[in-house]
C-alpha cells in the first residue's frame, strides 16, 4: 500500500495527480459507498491510504467467512460504521456430525463488541454459529434499530430466545430460522410480537415443530402489510393456511404447512381461490406430507413459480410429473429422489429455464433400496434444461458416459456436486473409476467454482482438477484418491482455491506440507480420517504463524495420528475458546 | 447389471398408487411373511409360483445365502430411528444398542479384509467422538494407506460386492429396525459411516421422523389419519391392506373388501340390515354362515379372533389389528358366541 501511494506521487501524469489530490474524502466515500461487492471493496482498500480510509468509513456491510479469521476488536477498529454483519462459524463438515460439540464459534463475544461499537446494528446473518438464548436476549435488548435476523444451521438456542426477539425488536423486518439444532419447546414465541408491531416483511419458521397460536399468527399476518415472505411450519393445517393467504395476497414467497388434511369440496375450493388470489408468489416450499389430491389447488400459482422446494415432500413420479407440467418458468427446483428418473424426465420436458436442481435422497441410509434416481434422470434433465448451472445430485449409480453427456449439454456449470452414495463405487456399467466423469466436468465447465466428487476415484481425477479447474474455489473430496499426488495436484493447480475439505482419503504428510504456501491464500483446509500425523501438523504450524492449525482429538485413538485437522488463515492469532478436544498447534 | 431392472419390476409399485412408498414397501414385505405363517392348502403351490415370479417367501427369520453380516461392504446401513428419535440434531447418527453393533462393526471389518485378500487398505469406520458411545473403543479407526500396486484390479474385486444381486428378502430385513411387531433375525444394524452421505442433521432427522410415522400407521397403531390393517383371505396367494379410517361403517368396509377379493361374498348381508345398525343381526349372521362360503373375522388387540360385526364400528376400528377372511367351515366355532351376544343385545 505504501509503495503504491509512492508510485502515484512519482507518476509523470500530473493532471491525474492533481485530480487525486483534490478529491475530497466525502465525495470518495459517497462513490465508494456504491460498491457492494466485498471483493471490490477489498481491492479498493488496497489502492492507497486515502482510499483505504474512505473505504473503511463507507463500509456498512461486512462478510466474514470464518469467524476465527478475525477478532471482534480488529473488525470494529477497522470499520466504524457497520450495520450489517454476516458470520460463518464451524467448518462445513459440522453439518454431518464430524465436529465435536462445544467446538466454538460462539456469537456472544461478537455481540458484546457490537453493542459497544455498533449500537446501530441492523442486520445479523449467522451460519453454523453457536447461539444461546442469552445471546438472543442480549441482541434483542441492545440494538434498538435491529431489523434482520437470519440463523442458518446454528445451534444452542431455544424458542425462548426467539420469544425475546419477538418481544423486544420493535423494528424487526426479517426473522429467518432455518435448519437449526434448537430446542423447540413451545410455539408461544410467536405470540410475543406486540399488537403494535407491523414491520415484518419476512417470517420463516418452517423448520420449527411446535404448534404456534394460529390466532396470533393470523393477526400478525393481517397487520403486517409489507409481509412478502411467509414460511410456516408443519403444525399449520390447510384450512389455517387458507385463512392466512386470504389476509396476505401480496405474498411473494410461501412455505405451506402440512398439506395433509381431509378437505371436503367447499374448503378445497376456498383454498384454491386463496392461492389464485396470491398472484405474486414466485417461491413455494413446505408441502409437508402432501397428499397429491390437493396439489391441483396450486396449479394456477405454479405458472409464475421460479423456485419450487419440494425437498420435504415425498412425491411419486406420476404425481410430481402432473405438478411440474404447470411450472414452465421454474428456475430453481429442489426435490426428493422419490420422483425417480421419470419425474426428472418430466422436469427436462417442462422446465427449459431451469438453472438449479437439487435432488435429495429420501432414504439415504437404505442400501437395499432400488428406487431413487439414477444417471438417466440427470441426463434427461440435461437435455431439456440447457441453462442448468447448479446441481446437487444424490444417486446410487452413475457412469462416466452419462456425466460426459451431461456436461456436453450444460457446459455452464458453476456448481457441480455429485454424491454417489456408496463410497468408492465405480462406473456401474464399465466398472472403471469415475475419473473420466469429473475430468469431463472440469475440462468442459470452465466457469466451475464448486465441485464435490464421489465414487471410485484415482489420482487421475485430481490431476484433471489441477490442470483444468482454474476457477475452482471450493472442493469437497471423500473416499477418493490413491496417493499424496492427488492432493498435491490440486494444491498446485487451482489458483483460486479457497476451501478444501477432505475426508477418508489416503493423503498424508507430504501432501499436507506441499500446500504450505498455498494455505494463506485459502480460507480453510479440512482433513479428516486421512494419513496425517501430529508431527507434520506441528511442523506446519511452526512454519506458518499466520495459520491456525487445529487438531480435533478423539478419545482412545493413536496419539501420533491427527484424526481431524482444520487449518485456516487468521489475523487474530490462535483462538482462546477452544474446548479440550481441540488442540491448537 | 441385469439384476437392478429385475428388482424394479419385482417391486412393481405403480405410479398411481397413492400410498406412501415406505408403507407400501412394508405391506409387501409383511404380506410375504404372513403368507407362509398361515396354512393354506394351496399355499405351497402359490408360494412356489411366486418363486417363479421371483418372490422370495422364506419364513420370517430365515436368511437367504449370503446375507450374513460379513457379506459385502457394510459401510453404512440403516439409521436406527428408535434410538435417534430423542436426540437433537447435534448428536451423532443413531446407533443400535452398542453391543450388537460392536460385534457387527468388527464383523464388517473382517468381511472386508477377507474380500480384499490381505490388501492393507480398508475403508475405516470412523465413529464420532461422542463420549457415551462405547463403540468409540470397540470400533476400528484406521486410515487407508496409499501407494498400493495394482490398485485398479483390487478395487474392482472389492467394488463388485456392493453391486452383487441382493435377494428381495433383504428388503424385509430393514423392517425390524423400525417395526417392533415383526421380529426377524436380520442383523440389528449395518455399520454406518459417520457423516455419510453428507446430509444435514436437520434433514436427516426430519426424514427419519416421517419414516417412523409412516411405519406406525402401517402397523395399525393410532397414527395421524390412517389405520392400515392387513387383510388375508384363505386360499389367496397374497394379502392386502386397508385403511380402516376411510370407512365409516361395516357396510363400506365389506363392500371395499368385496371389491378387493372378488370371491368374497359377505357383501350379501349389507342389503338386509336395518339402517343405522352397527352390528350384524342374528338373521344376517345365519345367512352368512349357511349361505356363503366365507366369513369375515378379525384379530383384536388381545390376540383373539372375533367375528366382524359384533361391536360398534368405532370400537371395532380401535381394537382391530388384522382381518381374515376365513372359510365358513372354520368359522363355525365362532358362531355360538356371536349369536349369544346378539341375543343378549336384542
Amino acid at each position: 500500500m505504501e509503495s503504491e501511494s509512492k508510485r502515484k506521487k512519482e507518476s509523470p501524469n500530473t493532471a491525474e495527480l492533481a485530480v487525486t489530490a483534490s478529491f475530497p474524502d466525502e465525495v470518495l466515500e459517497i462513490v465508494l459507498s456504491l460498491l457492494t461487492s466485498h471483493r471490490d471493496r477489498s481491492s479498493v482498500s488496497l489502492v492507497c491510504k486515502d482510499w483505504y480510509r474512505a473505504e473503511r468509513w463507507s463500509r456498512t456491510q461486512v462478510f466474514i467467512g470464518n469467524c476465527y479469521s478475525v477478532s471482534p476488536e480488529i473488525l470494529t477498529r477497522r470499520f466504524p460504521n457497520i450495520r450489517s454483519v454476516t458470520l460463518k462459524g464451524k467448518p462445513r463438515f459440522s453439518d454431518f456430525n464430524l465436529v465435536p460439540p462445544n467446538w466454538g464459534a460462539d456469537i456472544h463475544a461478537w455481540l458484546v463488541a457490537f453493542a459497544a461499537k455498533y449500537p446501530f446494528l441492523e442486520e445479523l446473518r449467522l451460519k453454523r454459529m453457536a447461539v444461546s438464548d442469552e445471546s438472543l436476549e442480549f441482541l434483542a435488548s441492545n440494538f434498538p434499530n435491529f431489523k434482520l435476523l437470519s440463523l442458518l444451521s446454528c445451534d444452542g438456542f431455544s424458542t425462548d430466545g426467539l420469544a425475546a426477539i419477538a418481544t423486544h425488536c420493535k423494528n424487526l423486518t426479517e426473522l429467518d430460522i432455518q435448519e437449526n439444532g434448537i430446542e423447540d419447546s413451545s410455539g408461544s414465541w410467536l405470540s410475543c410480537f406486540p399488537e403494535s408491531f407491523t414491520s415484518l416483511e419476512v417470517l420463516n419458521f418452517a423448520n420449527l415443530t411446535s404448534e404456534v397460536n394460529t390466532d396470533a399468527l393470523e393477526r400478525l399476518v393481517s397487520r403486517c402489510k409489507s409481509l412478502k415472505v411467509l414460511k410456516v411450519n408443519k403444525s399449520i393445517s390447510l384450512e389455517q393456511l387458507q385463512r392466512l393467504l386470504v389476509r396476505a395476497p401480496q405474498l411473494e414467497e410461501l412455505g405451506t404447512g402440512s398439506f395433509l388434511q381431509d378437505l371436503t369440496a367447499r374448503p378445497y375450493a376456498d383454498l384454491e381461490s386463496a392461492f389464485n388470489n396470491c398472484k405474486n408468489i414466485h417461491t413455494l416450499s413446505g408441502l409437508w406430507e402432501a397428499v397429491p389430491l390437493y396439489l391441483p389447488a396450486l396449479y394456477n400459482s405454479c405458472a409464475n413459480l421460479t423456485f419450487l422446494n419440494l425437498s420435504y415432500t415425498a412425491l411419486q413420479s406420476g404425481e410430481f410429473a402432473k405438478l411440474v407440467v404447470h411450472c414452465p418458468r421454474l428456475r430453481r427446483l429442489w426435490i426428493l429422489d422419490t420422483v425417480e428418473d421419470k419425474g426428472l424426465e418430466a422436469v427436462g420436458s417442462n422446465c427449459p429455464l431451469l438453472e438449479e436442481l437439487r435432488v435429495f435422497p429420501a432414504d439415504p441410509f437404505d442400501e437395499e433400496i432400488i428406487h431413487g434416481v439414477t444417471e438417466e434422470g440427470f441426463v434427461a434433465v440435461s437435455f431439456g434444461c440447457r441453462r442448468l448451472h447448479y446441481v446437487l445430485y444424490f444417486c446410487r449409480q452413475m457412469t462416466n458416459a452419462a456425466v460426459a453427456t451431461i456436461v456436453q449439454n450444460c457446459p455452464n456449470f458453476t456448481h457441480f456436486r455429485l454424491c454417489i452414495m456408496t463410497p468408492g463405487l465405480p462406473d456401474y456399467l464399465t466398472n472403471e473409476p469415475m475419473d473420466e466423469a469429473f475430468g469431463a466436468v472440469v475440462k468442459t465447465c470452465s466457469k466451475l467454482q464448486r465441485l464435490s466428487v464421489s465414487g471410485l476415484l484415482t489420482d487421475l481425477t485430481f490431476e484433471y482438477i489441477g490442470k483444468y479447474a482454474k476457477n475452482l474455489e471450493t472442493l469437497s473430496v471423500a473416499f477418493a484418491g490413491r496417493s499424496d499426488r492427488g492432493m498435491q495436484c490440486v494444491l498446485e493447480g487451482c489458483p483460486k482455491l479457497r476451501k478444501l475439505e477432505i475426508r477418508d482419503c489416503p493423503f498424508g504428510n507430504e501432501a499436507l506440507l506441499s500446500g504450505l504456501e498455498k494455505y494463506e491464500s485459502m480460507r480453510s483446509l479440512w482433513m479428516s480420517a486421512c494419513n496425517v500425523t501430529m508431527n507434520a501438523c506441528r511442523r506446519l504450524a511452526k512454519q506458518m504463524p499466520r495459520l491456525n492449525v487445529e487438531v480435533m482429538k478423539e478419545d482412545g485413538s493413536d496419539d501420533s495420528q491427527a484424526d481431524k485437522v482444520y487449518i485456516y488463515r487468521t489475523v487474530a492469532g490462535p483462538r482462546r475458546d477452544a474446548p479440550p478436544s481441540v488442540l491448537t498447534l | 447389471m441385469s439384476t437392478t431392472p429385475l428388482e424394479h419390476d419385482y417391486i412393481g409399485l405403480s405410479e398411481s398408487s397413492s400410498v406412501p412408498r415406505s408403507s407400501d414397501k412394508l405391506s409387501y414385505s409383511s404380506s410375504s411373511s404372513s403368507c407362509t405363517e398361515e396354512n393354506y392348502t394351496s399355499s405351497n403351490k402359490a408360494c412356489l409360483n411366486f418363486k417363479e415370479t421371483e418372490l422370495r417367501l422364506g419364513l420370517p427369520g430365515s436368511q437367504s445365502p449370503g446375507r450374513k453380516p460379513s457379506h459385502g461392504l457394510s459401510l453404512f446401513g440403516k439409521d436406527i430411528e428408535n434410538n435417534n428419535s430423542n436426540s437433537n440434531s447435534n448428536n451423532t447418527n443413531g446407533y443400535a444398542a452398542p453391543s450388537p453393533l460392536k460385534s457387527l462393526v468388527s464383523g464388517a471389518k473382517r468381511g472386508f479384509s477377507d474380500a480384499l485378500d490381505g490388501v492393507s487398505r480398508n475403508w475405516g469406520l470412523s465413529i464420532n467422538g461422542k463420549p457415551d458411545a462405547e463403540l468409540g473403543k470397540g470400533a476400528v479407526l484406521y486410515s487407508p494407506r496409499g501407494g498400493l500396486d495394482d490398485k485398479c484390479k483390487i478395487m474392482k474385486e472389492v467394488d463388485v460386492l456392493p453391486l452383487s444381486p441382493k435377494p428381495v428378502q433383504e428388503k424385509k430385513n430393514q423392517v425390524p429396525a423400525l417395526n417392533e411387531n415383526e421380529p426377524t433375525s436380520a442383523p440389528a444394524a449395518k455399520a454406518q459411516v459417520v457423516g455419510w452421505p453428507p446430509i444435514r442433521s436437520f434433514r436427516k432427522n426430519t426424514m427419519a421422523s416421517n419414516l417412523v410415522k409412516n411405519n406406525d400407521a402401517a402397523e395399525g397403531k393410532s397414527g395421524s389419519g390412517c389405520l392400515y390393517v392387513k387383510v388375508s383371505m384363505d386360499g389367496a396367494p397374497y394379502l392386502r391392506k386397508v385403511d380402516l379410517k376411510i370407512y365409516s361403517n361395516y357396510m363400506e368396509l365389506s363392500s371395499a373388501l368385496e371389491k378387493m377379493f372378488s370371491c368374497f361374498t359377505i357383501g350379501q348381508c349389507d342389503s338386509h340390515g336395518l339402517p343405522g345398525q352397527d352390528g350384524l343381526s342374528e338373521s344376517r349372521l345365519m345367512d352368512l354362515l349357511h349361505g356363503s362360503e366365507y366369513v369375515l373375522t378379525y384379530e383384536d388387540k388381545d390376540g383373539d379372533w372375533m367375528l366382524v360385526g359384533d361391536v360398534p364400528w368405532d370400537m371395532f376400528t380401535e381394537t382391530c389389528r388384522r382381518l381374515r377372511i376365513m372359510k365358513g367351515s372354520e368359522a363355525i366355532g365362532l358362531a355360538p358366541r356371536a349369536m349369544e351376544k346378539c341375543k343378549n343385545r336384542t
